[in-house]
Formats: C-alpha cells, sequence, structure tokens
C-alpha cells in the first residue's frame, strides 16, 4: 500500500501546517487516467509565493485538504482522493500561470453540477494566498458525462420537431424589455413570428411583474404564436421565461405553457444549477424544448484573470441538459472575442473536440454522443452582417435579431422578412459554392433588390458595428513548462 | 478545357488545347498502370485525339452533327477493360464530353428484374447513378436470352438502346465481355451494332508481359523473387496459360496471393528469428508447390 | 398566402439552375436526395409521400432534375420539396430541405380556436384545402 511509504515519512504528518506541495497535492510526474476530470486554472500568486505551491493548494482545497493537518486523513485511501496538480506553466510577460490539476472521479456525486461545481470552484476562489484565479476550462471524462441526462432533445431533435433544416434559425427578443402590457406584447411576438422569424423570446427580466403577470403573457404570446403559425404554414415558438422565485412555481408555469401547447420554455441561469437540471428533466418528459439565457454570467467570466470562462459554463450547461444556450456573437454589442466565441460553439455542438489553445480549448472533449446545445447568438446583430454572422458561428445556431427586427422603420413584420431574406440569400450563395464572407455585402444587396424590406434594414443599419477590445482573449501561443 | 485557343491570326493553338485537356497525364497514367496492351493503348490514343480535334472544330463552328461516344470494349478477363474504361471515362470528362467523368459497372443483374415491373426501375436506376460518367456493362450479352422468349432482358435493352440515342449529354455506355460472344450479340441486336462508334479489342498478354505484371505487383506489395523463384514463375505461367479459366492479369494477382500464403506458412513453421529479406523473399518452393506443377489437366483454379 | 417551409421559401422561387446548385451542394456532401410531395401541408405533416425511394449513389445532380421534372410532370399541383439527408454519426437527420413545386393557389390556413375555461384557448391550425377529397385539394374552384 501507497500510504504504509508516507507513515514512514514522518513530517507528512506531523501536526501543524505543512506546504500543499508536500503533502502530496502537487505531482509534476503523475499521468492523469482516462476517468480523471480535468481543470486549467489561471492563477495571480501573491507576492513571493511560489506557483507550485498555490497550484497544489488549489488541489488541495478543492479535494481533501484544509489549513492544517489532520490526523483523520489517516482514515482514508486519502492519495487516492487528493487532487494533483501535475504541471503550471507560466504566461509569458504576466505574473499569471496555467496550474492544471486532476481529480478523481470518486471525488464527484454523479449527474449533479452542484457537486462538481462545489468541489471545484466550492472554497478555492477566496484563497488569500492568491491575487486571483480563474477556472479556465475543464475536461469531463465521457463516464463522468454519461452520468448526466444532456440536453432535453438537442439540435439533430430540435430541427425536427420544427421542421427546419439548413440555416440558422432566426429569433427576436421582444422590446421594449420591460413595460408593455400583455396584450401589446402579444403583438409584437405576432408581427415578428408572421414576418418570417422562428421564434420570439422573453427577456430575461420578463418574469410575472405588476405590469404583466406571467399567465397573461403565456395566453397572449400563444394565441400569437398560433396566429403567426397559420398564415405562414411553419411551426413557430415563443420562449416563455418560466423563471420564478421557487422551483413549484416554476413548474406551474412550465405546466401551463406545456398545455398551450409551447414547443420551448425558457430559464435564467440565475435559478441555479440545480433549478436547470430538474427543467432540463422536466422538458425532456414533457417534449418541451429548454432555452437558457445566461442572465448573470458575465459577473464571473468577463474579466480574464478572475472567475470561471464561458467555456466552463457551456460544458456544465450541457450536461445539465439545456437544448439552447446563448453564447455570443462576436459582431454585436456583448463581450466576445471571435476565437473564445467560436471555442464556446465548438463545446456547444460537437461531439469530439481536440485541444485548440488558439479558441481556448486547453482540454480534448469526447462528449461520448451527449447530443449538441445549439447555441444563440444574441445582442445588437442585424441582417447586414449575416455573411460574417454565418462565417463564424455556422448554421447550427439561433441568431436573434431583436433591435434588427423591432427597430425597423416598415414595422416588425418588415424587419423580421429582412432578416429571413438575408438568411436564406446568404445560405444560397453559399450552397451555391460563392465566396460569400467577401461577397456578403453584394449577396445582400442583390437580394435587396426584390426584397425593399432588406433594402430598408441595410440602408438603416449599414453603418452599425460594435469594435470594442475583447477583455478575454486566450494566450493563444503556447507557453513553456516551469 | 475552357475557352477555344484561337489567336488573333485565326490559328489555332493545338498545343495548347492538348496541354489544357490534360490527356497526355491520363494517357501517361494508363501507361504506367498497365503493362503491354499496345494495340489498346494507340486505340485510346487515337479516340482522344478524335475528341479533341472534334471539340475544336465544333468551336470553330464546324460542327458535323452529334459524335458517338458509346463503346465497346471485347477481350477475355483480365486484360484491362475496367482500368482502361476508367481512365476512358476521365478523358470524356476532360474534353468535357461528360459532366462528371466516373464510372459505374453493371451486370446483367444490375438491369434485368426477375418479376414482371421490376426491370424498368431497376435499369433507370443504374442509367440515373451513370449520369454524368460512363456506364460500363459487362458481359453485355447477358441481356440478350433469344432461348427464352419472355426474357426481361429485352426490356433493359430497348430502354439502353433509347437511352444511348436520347442522352447522349448525359452519358457513355461502353459494352464489354468476350470478344466472340460479343460479336453474336452484336449480330443478334443491330441497334446496338449502330449506336457503338468504337471497338476496342484487348489481347491476351504474352508470357513476357505476364511476367512484367508479375513483377510490378511483386515490387508494389513489398515482396521479392529470387533467383530461383522468378523463373519457377515464369514456368508457372507457361503452364497456367494452357489450362482453362485463365484470366490475364487477374489470375497472376492470385497465383501471387497463393505463393504469398505459402510463403508465410513456410516462414511460420520455421520459426527462430529471420532477416527482414527473408520476410520478403518468395522462395522457388512457395512456387512450385503450386497444383499447376502437378500437371494434371482438370485444375480449374489459379492456385 | 405563401406556405414558408423549407429553407428558400423567403426567396423567389428557385430557377432550375439554382435547384441543380443547390442539389449539387449536397452531392458535394454525400448527402443523397428524396424527393417528396403532398396536397396536405399542415406544418405538422411529418411524412410527405416519398416519390421513389432516396436516391443514393448518385454522382450527377441532372439525374435527379430528371426524377424531379418527372414528379413536377405527375403531380403538377402539389407541393413537392427536395431533402438532403445526412447519415452521419450523430446527425442521421435531413440536412438541407427545400420546396421546389407549390399549387397555383394556396388557400392556407386557418385557426380553429376552442374556448375552454379560464381563458384558455385549444387551438388547432386547420388547412382550407383538406375539405376536398386527395388530389383535388387544390383544384380551380
Amino acid at each position: 500500500m501507497a500510504a504504509a511509504s508516507n507513515d514512514a515519512d514522518k513530517g507528512r504528518w506531523a501536526s501543524g501546517v505543512t506546504p500543499y506541495a508536500e503533502m502530496g497535492y502537487y505531482d509534476a510526474d503523475y499521468q492523469p487516467k482516462d476517468t480523471d476530470i480535468l481543470s486549467a486554472f489561471r492563477m495571480v500568486p501573491q507576492e513571493g509565493v511560489d506557483p507550485i505551491e498555490a497550484a497544489a493548494a488549489i488541489a488541495g482545497e478543492s479535494s481533501t485538504a484544509t489549513w492544517t493537518v489532520g490526523w483523520t486523513d489517516r482514515l482514508t485511501a486519502h492519495e487516492h482522493y487528493q487532487a494533483k496538480a501535475y504541471r503550471v506553466d507560466p504566461v509569458p510577460g504576466t505574473d499569471q500561470y496555467i496550474a492544471y490539476i486532476a481529480y478523481d472521479l470518486d471525488l464527484f456525486e454523479e449527474g449533479s453540477i452542484a457537486n462538481l461545481t462545489s468541489s471545484i470552484i466550492g472554497n478555492v476562489f477566496g484563497f488569500k494566498a492568491l491575487k486571483s484565479l480563474r477556472l479556465e476550462d475543464m475536461r469531463i471524462p465521457p463516464i463522468y458525462a454519461k452520468t448526466f441526462q444532456g440536453p432535453a432533445h438537442g439540435i439533430v431533435l430540435e430541427r425536427e420537431f420544427l421542421n427546419k433544416y439548413g440555416r440558422p434559425l432566426l429569433g427576436a427578443t421582444t422590446k421594449p424589455k420591460l413595460g408593455l402590457s400583455a396584450r401589446n406584447y402579444g403583438r409584437v411576438v405576432y408581427e415578428a413570428l408572421r414576418g418570417g422569424l422562428d421564434f420570439v423570446k422573453d427577456d430575461e427580466n420578463i418574469n410575472s411583474q405588476v405590469f404583466m403577470r406571467w399567465r397573461d403573457r403565456f395566453l397572449y404570446c400563444m394565441e400569437a404564436v398560433n396566429k403567426a403559425a397559420a398564415v405562414t404554414g411553419e411551426i413557430k415558438g415563443h420562449y416563455l421565461n418560466i423563471t420564478a422565485g421557487t422551483m413549484e412555481e416554476m413548474y406551474e408555469r412550465a405546466e401551463f405553457a406545456k398545455e398551450l401547447g409551447s414547443v420551448i420554455v425558457m430559464i435564467d441561469l440565475t435559478i441555479g444549477y440545480t433549478a436547470i437540471q430538474s427543467m432540463a428533466k422536466w422538458c425532456r418528459k414533457n417534449s418541451v424544448i429548454l432555452h437558457l439565457h445566461r442572465a448573470g454570467h458575465s459577473t464571473y467570466t468577463r474579466q480574464k484573470t478572475h472567475g470561471v470562462s464561458f467555456r466552463v459554463i457551456s460544458k456544465w450547461m450541457r450536461l445539465a441538459g439545456v437544448d439552447h444556450i446563448h453564447a455570443g456573437t462576436v459582431v454585436g454589442k456583448l463581450e466576445g472575442d471571435p476565437n473564445s466565441v467560436q471555442g464556446f460553439y465548438a463545446t456547444l455542438r460537437e461531439n469530439k473536440l481536440p485541444a485548440n489553445p488558439v479558441q481556448g480549448l486547453y482540454f480534448e472533449q469526447d462528449w461520448a454522443s451527449m447530443p449538441g446545445v445549439m447555441p444563440v447568438a444574441s445582442g445588437g446583430i442585424h441582417a447586414g452582417q449575416l455573411h460574417q454572422l454565418l462565417h463564424l458561428l455556422g448554421e447550427d445556431c439561433v441568431m436573434q435579431f431583436g433591435g434588427g427586427t423591432i427597430g425597423h422603420p416598415d414595422g416588425i413584420a418588415e424587419g423580421a422578412t429582412a432578416n429571413r431574406v438575408a438568411v436564406e440569400a446568404m445560405i444560397q450563395a453559399r450552397n451555391e459554392g460563392r465566396d460569400y464572407l467577401n461577397e456578403g455585402p453584394e449577396i445582400l444587396a442583390r437580394a435587396a433588390k426584390w426584397s425593399p424590406s432588406l433594402a430598408h434594414a441595410l440602408e438603416i443599419w449599414k453603418d452599425i458595428t460594435f469594435n470594442f477590445e475583447s477583455t478575454d482573449m486566450p494566450d493563444v501561443v503556447a507557453t513553456p513548462s516551469v | 478545357m475552357t475557352e477555344p485557343n484561337q489567336n488573333p491570326s485565326g490559328q489555332i493553338d493545338l498545343d495548347a488545347a492538348y496541354r489544357e485537356s490534360k490527356i497526355d497525364l491520363l494517357l501517361d497514367e494508363l501507361n504506367r498502370d498497365l503493362v503491354g496492351l499496345t494495340p489498346v493503348k494507340t486505340r485510346v490514343r487515337e479516340i482522344a485525339a478524335l475528341l479533341l480535334i472534334a471539340r475544336l472544330r465544333e468551336r470553330a463552328g464546324l460542327d458535323a452533327g452529334r459524335l458517338s461516344l458509346h463503346m465497346s470494349f471485347t477481350g477475355n478477363p483480365g486484360t484491362g477493360k475496367t482500368t482502361v474504361a476508367m481512365r476512358m471515362a476521365k478523358i470524356l470528362h476532360h474534353l468535357g464530353y461528360v459532366r462528371k467523368g466516373h464510372l459505374v459497372v453493371a451486370t446483367r443483374d444490375d438491369l434485368v428484374g426477375q418479376y414482371v415491373g421490376h426491370t424498368a426501375p431497376k435499369t433507370k436506376e443504374m442509367l440515373k447513378k451513370a449520369m454524368g460518367g460512363v456506364l460500363f456493362i459487362d458481359e453485355a450479352y447477358y441481356l440478350y436470352r433469344p432461348e427464352n422468349e419472355r426474357d426481361y432482358g429485352q426490356e433493359a435493352i430497348e430502354m439502353l438502346l433509347q437511352a444511348m440515342e436520347n442522352q447522349r449529354d448525359d452519358f457513355v455506355v461502353i459494352l464489354a465481355g468476350y470478344r466472340d460472344r460479343m460479336d453474336t450479340f452484336f449480330q443478334a441486336n443491330p441497334g446496338f451494332h449502330s449506336r457503338v462508334a468504337h471497338h476496342l479489342d484487348f489481347p491476351d498478354y504474352s508470357l513476357d508481359e505476364l511476367m512484367q505484371i508479375a513483377d510490378l505487383m511483386v515490387d508494389l506489395q513489398h515482396y521479392t523473387f529470387d533467383d530461383h523463384s522468378r523463373p519457377a514463375f515464369l514456368e508457372y505461367l507457361e503452364r497456367r496459360v494452357l489450362q482453362p479459366h485463365f484470366a490475364n492479369a487477374r489470375s497472376v494477382r492470385n497465383a501471387l496471393d497463393r505463393i504469398k500464403l505459402r510463403q508465410a506458412n513456410r516462414l511460420v513453421r520455421q520459426g527462430g528469428s529471420i532477416s527482414l529479406a527473408e520476410l520478403t523473399r518468395i522462395d522457388d518452393a512457395d512456387v512450385r508447390a503450386s497444383r499447376v506443377f502437378a500437371g494434371s489437366s482438370d485444375q480449374t483454379s489459379d492456385g | 398566402m405563401r406556405i414558408t417551409q423549407g429553407t428558400f421559401s423567403y426567396l423567389p422561387d428557385l430557377t432550375d439552375v439554382e435547384i441543380k446548385a443547390q442539389i449539387q451542394y449536397c452531392l458535394d456532401h454525400e448527402w443523397p436526395i428524396s424527393i417528396e410531395y403532398t396536397d396536405d401541408p399542415h406544418p405538422r405533416n411529418v411524412y410527405w409521400d416519398m416519390f421513389g425511394l432516396p436516391m443514393f449513389d448518385i454522382k450527377d445532380p441532372a439525374a435527379i432534375m430528371q426524377t424531379l421534372a418527372e414528379c413536377k410532370a405527375t403531380f403538377p399541383n402539389h407541393y413537392i420539396r427536395v431533402n438532403g439527408f445526412d447519415r452521419s454519426h450523430g446527425r442521421a437527420t435531413t440536412a438541407l430541405q427545400f420546396i421546389v413545386n407549390r399549387p397555383a393557389y394556396e388557400p392556407g390556413f386557418y385557426v380553429d380556436r376552442q374556448e375552454v375555461s379560464d381563458r384558455q384557448i385549444r387551438y388547432t391550425i386547420r388547412s382550407y384545402a383538406v375539405d376536398r377529397p386527395v388530389g383535388h385539394r387544390y383544384e380551380e374552384k
């Protein structure tokens, strides 16, 4: 037994404080097992703190250790349960390091994001020895992935359910976000859907306020959805946001949405991981697609040196079982460097991904055939950017043109038509083998000749771009080992 | 070929047109892939030249009606008919006579059904697969069974004839099989005969050529003959060609496969450690263990 | 009205050259093509009738155009759609689907509302066309 040799080493068990690295939380020779969960942390140690000791401390605090030695460790197969930092790389030109830590699968409960996150990010982010800490990426072994339900439906089933193939789906968020009465709110939904969008969406903070109670909103929105389906002959949907203060209320709203025949419901990330997993189970059981708005994520995903990267949130949410998740637009008004966003999209959609430092993917990831999550691009995008959007994001996504639909000078339906014409013309050109990225403006201009809705959209938003430097970009260059 | 290669003086640049068509590359490939077959290669070269000039004439406005491109390839098994057909499909594609240049191989079973109403859909399906390329009908004479007047082959023949006439832009048909039986087939079906413009006869390989083929195959598969096994194989070929069911290059391949099997068994029996050279060497005994050397006249296999 | 199912319903009706280009795109991805027709284009009508089996192993879009022409000749007043099917692992689904033929007159659908309690309404979408028998739904009245 390995413990026997440790027992001989009196220093390991002497009372008091022993460096984590010496307690076995750092092992440069450790070969991660296929079943280990791996994490990459970006850490900035305090002045004078050895980066290896800092990495070992993270491994220790996110697994079995505490600040001092306890004899009760010796009642366990502690070397099995100890997480192991196995690699620490400096990030050139900065005070940052990337620490790689391996966790044995036995540390985690099956099928519980709450347990996984309580372990990995539970305590360590407040550690005084570190100035800052960020969870950059995780490798979820297939054997652990298989303990989760995964997306209630996934991309393929959603497309078959909606009978829509070969192009990005189109959506819009109802505006104004707050203040509309339920009856007027439904009008916006109807106009956007009849004009050509596939989905309209509640915003994250549309729940059940005094100006519009949830039940009224559901009734009017479903009138709009059904009427739009009849006038177009297409399946239409509205993401009814069922976010509420308690699980019981959420179930009640979800049941009502289902009863009314809605194909999709929506939740906010703020409801918490366990509530998300519960709703994912409910959605699979009831054949309702689950849309997740990542409300609040920027509080911990945006800063490069502290928090949790969105690629990790993407992985957790795929495991948790949502069908849609907002994952960035690159060109729109919200944060998102192109390479990172493409990394999020790949994480959500692909079955097997190789490690890809350029996209910020630290590990390979095998999803073991778990269905893909449909990424949603939302926030400050419009029809004039379709060639760029299609090039960056591909066709398996929902493109949401909120302002770009509702702000159209000729009305909401015309705005929706402009977007639909633009997407179909771009897909047609791409499939015909055209260099659509470079010829994009010309392709749109040609379609605008016979589509006045598109012509007016292009005219009004032609110069709108949001060019700000990203706060979170991959390091890109490979970093040497310590 | 893209643009007519006409310079301002009205001269047509034949060299450029030839280069652009890439037929020389395809003919080179044919030379590399197939040993011997000189008369066939000459015919392929002639046909390619004819097609190229026809294209240039058409562009110059000297169009003299549409060229018939359907062909017949006759010869014994293993004489390279399918290989040449694949190259021919590429040549036709490069010269713009077919849109895709693939080869679809069909036999009677792919075209003719066993029950009423089954033949038309089967033939139609094969014609669709062949569109844009070449339909290679192996042992075409099996389509025609004069002894059975209710044979459904006739239905396939009529559909083929119609397609060969009306869909000349869609595909080229190559009918293939033994020479004598093809001759009989054409006599009984003058419709085919009149629609087939080019007849290529594939002669049997000479012993020298068969040995060259064997050397090529052995080399490609990383084996070697030694000073004893090579003459033994030549002797094998001398005997084998006289026996029934000899199929030229195909028989050479089969014989080598058996030899490899015997070599492997010999090495395993022998045991111990061996050199890399021994791993590739074909021994005299590996060749001479063949039944062909047993001298019995009822041999029907390539062993 | 104009039924807007399929990938290209917001564009002007595709010409044969345009249809052929989309078919070529499918063939380039090794997606076999199938042709389906119906006179009941309800959004939930999943199974349109197949005009023959999916066409596997086809290299030249001309072969599919020929079959499509036959389908149009047989069902000039039906909805006809072209599907490209992606059999790859993890997909096994339609990859592209677009309408290539529609009746001269499309009567469309209406919403049938059944009022129940609590202001709830049970919605059913019905086609104006299906009152008539199969094969006669889009004839001029």
